[in-house]
């Protein structure tokens, strides 16, 4: 077992001839929590999204958990299977009641049986604070509700690493606690490793090991949360928070 | 300013009585502008001239009992007295007068297991073995041959029994052979794509008469010397393979409308292709084009009236066939009265079919 659980040298990814990805170093430590954050296009999105592949990166080399990501499609469903994903846009299956959401994935992937997937999905409705909702359609869910339906769902895959894109971007605003403090919870009391993309920088100061600033697909700055918003070292960096922190 | 008096609800207040019952309704629905009122207008005066003389050719005038053909037309109605005369030759062509009873029980077995599958309670895997069953039975009844049924050659099916077996296998076959066409046409490997580009575009454009005509006359210079292909089946064949290009089409574009988000969900779950297009990508885009999908349903099962090119005998034909009688000629229009009123019933519950689905389906989506 090796010290990082995410490995990233070198990374390079380009949308054509748009460079989206320049050079990304990074290393992530088992149990460690990374908030990632900066302006629109500068490739944070697409960063996490290689790590489970929902983008391909052309040209360097990442490793999650001791496997390589490369074209091989067995490697790629083994990493899937550890790392779980929450969107902005929640992506819960509609034609699916929320109970039916999360026990999908164990029941066909982790070929659980039923019973024990529905034990384990109650068990994460209940630490998503929403176990009455269980029958219920996402459609019928506010905005706050679908999206902790979703950390569940992702939860239930038992993953050891957690990405986080946007998750309370598309939520109104009295929404956003109530997923905030799921995550914090998560942070605090699993030991998760966690990769989180947002712009809520109140959660990246209670929770962040490291803050990562991402402007036109490179890395500009990282630091722990006190001296990156206490002291910001890079012009870019100092511009950003002064425009994102009024 | 009058104050704004919030000390308890307002009272709830009825709509003022000509916008409600059925007075509002005409107002609203049929006099609500000058240009409504005209075609309201329009639309009665037309309803007053075709009407009542429709009613009176097909029922007050009409002979239901004439016993030749100059009876009948001597009352100057429909004559209802042919289709009695001719009913059971246009509804089983030229299968054996008294074997007659057997195409009737196939078809209603098929009709039965039809009505069944419809049902959702019975979407279970028994719902397999009930297919083969009823199927095997239908075969037994029509053939004959054995359990001391007399033996029937394909050759003397007709009417009815022979369009639905044409429209039910059609359907049945094509839906799965479709849905794979639709698959691979989104494939990401190039041969497959081109493949099934290639038949799709092929096959939608060519009429389906030309596809019965060269799966009945050409086909057989294909095939080695001695080997023939059941003329019937080559029909059913040509069927099949036209619907799936249009199924194949129809289903692509529902699978266009299931936003990315959802195969990104299934992925980061590590689901794997066919898991991801079985459990999430398929029902949704499937429920999605119920009515297209119900339209190339519709269309097929008419369309089936086509194989009087190549000679079989489906119900258009024996009702032509009819018509030709030189004892009763004359009574086109009641022969075709008869079976469009016979492919309405099917289609139209087909198409009731399909709202109650799309109905049950959406409960739910949104809500």
């Amino acid at each position: 077992m090796s010290e990082s659980i995410i490995r990233m040298e070198d990374v390079n990814k380009w949308y054509g001839d748009f460079h989206v990805l320049r050079n990304i170093n990074l290393n992530v430590a088992r149990g460690e929590r990374i908030v990632i954050c900066g302006p629109s296009g500068s490739g944070k999105s697409t960063l996490i999204r290689c790590i489970n592949r929902l983008e391909e990166h052309q040209q360097g080399r990442i490793v999650v958990d001791d496997i390589e990501l490369t074209g091989n499609l067995k490697d790629i469903e083994a990493i899937r299977r550890d790392v779980g994903m929450v969107f902005q846009h929640f992506n819960l299956f509609p034609h699916l009641t929320v109970l039916e959401n999360l026990t999908l994935g164990p029941v066909w992937v982790l070929k659980m049986p039923k019973a024990e997937a529905q034990a384990t999905a109650m068990k994460y409705l209940e630490r998503v604070r929403i176990p009455e909702q269980a029958d219920k359609y996402p459609g019928q869910l506010s905005g706050g509700q679908q999206q902790r339906v979703a950390i569940a769902r992702s939860l239930c895959m038992n993953p050891r690493i957690m990405l986080f894109d946007e998750p309370t971007s598309a939520l109104d605003p009295e929404m956003v606690k109530e997923v905030l403090d799921v995550m914090i919870g998560l942070a605090t009391e699993s030991g998760m490793t966690m990769l989180c993309v947002t712009h809520e920088m109140g959660f990246a100061r209670k929770v962040a090991d490291r803050v990562i600033f991402m402007d036109q697909g490179e890395i500009i700055e990282e630091n722990t949360p006190e001296v990156f918003f206490d002291n910001p070292q890079n012009e870019r960096t100092q511009l950003f928070l002064s425009q994102i922190l009024h | 300013m009058p104050a704004i008096d919030a000390t308890g609800p307002t009272r709830a207040m009825q709509p003022p009585v000509i916008h409600q019952g059925v007075v509002g309704w005409l107002r609203a629905s049929l006099f609500s502008s000058p240009l409504n009122i005209l075609l309201t207008v329009l639309v009665g005066w037309l309803l007053l001239m075709i009407v009542p003389a429709l009613i009176d050719w097909l029922f007050i005038k009409s002979d239901f009992n004439a016993t030749t053909a100059k009876e009948c037309r001597a009352s100057g109605g429909a004559c209802w007295a042919f289709i009695a005369e001719k009913h059971r030759f246009i509804l089983f062509g030229i299968y054996p007068y008294d074997e007659q009873w057997r195409p009737l029980l196939a078809m209603i077995i098929l009709i039965a297991v039809l009505a069944i599958s419809a049902m959702r309670r019975f979407w279970r895997p028994i719902l397999g073995l009930i297919w083969l069953l009823a199927l095997t039975a239908v075969a037994v009844l029509m053939w004959g041959g054995v359990l001391g049924l007399s033996h029937v050659e394909n050759s003397h099916w007709g009417g009815l029994p022979l369009t639905l077996i044409l429209a039910t296998f059609g359907i049945a076959l094509a839906f799965p052979f479709g849905l794979v066409l639709a698959l691979g046409r989104r494939s990401n490997l190039p041969a497959v794509r081109t493949i099934c580009i290639v038949y799709i575009e092929l096959i939608r454009g060519v009429p389906l008469i030309s596809l019965l005509f060269m799966s009945s006359v050409m086909l057989p210079l294909f095939l080695p010397e001695g080997f023939t292909l059941d003329k019937l089946l080559r029909a059913q064949i040509a069927i099949i393979l036209f619907a799936a290009a249009y199924i194949a089409e129809t289903v692509r574009g529902g699978l266009q409308a299931i936003p990315a988000g959802q195969y990104e969900g299934a992925d980061s779950l590590g689901l794997s292709y066919w898991q991801t297009m079985r459990k999430i990508i398929l029902p949704q885009a499937l429920t999605v084009v119920i009515p297209p999908l119900v339209s190339v349903f519709i269309g097929l099962f008419k369309d089936t009236s086509l194989v009087v090119i190549i000679g079989i005998f489906d119900l258009t034909q024996t009702a032509k066939t009819a018509v030709a009688d030189a004892a009763w000629r004359g009574f086109s229009a009641e022969a075709y009265l008869f079976i469009a009123f016979i492919y309405f019933i099917f289609c139209y519950s087909i198409s009731r079919y399909s709202q109650a689905l799309e109905k049950r389906l959406e409960r739910g989506h949104r809500q």
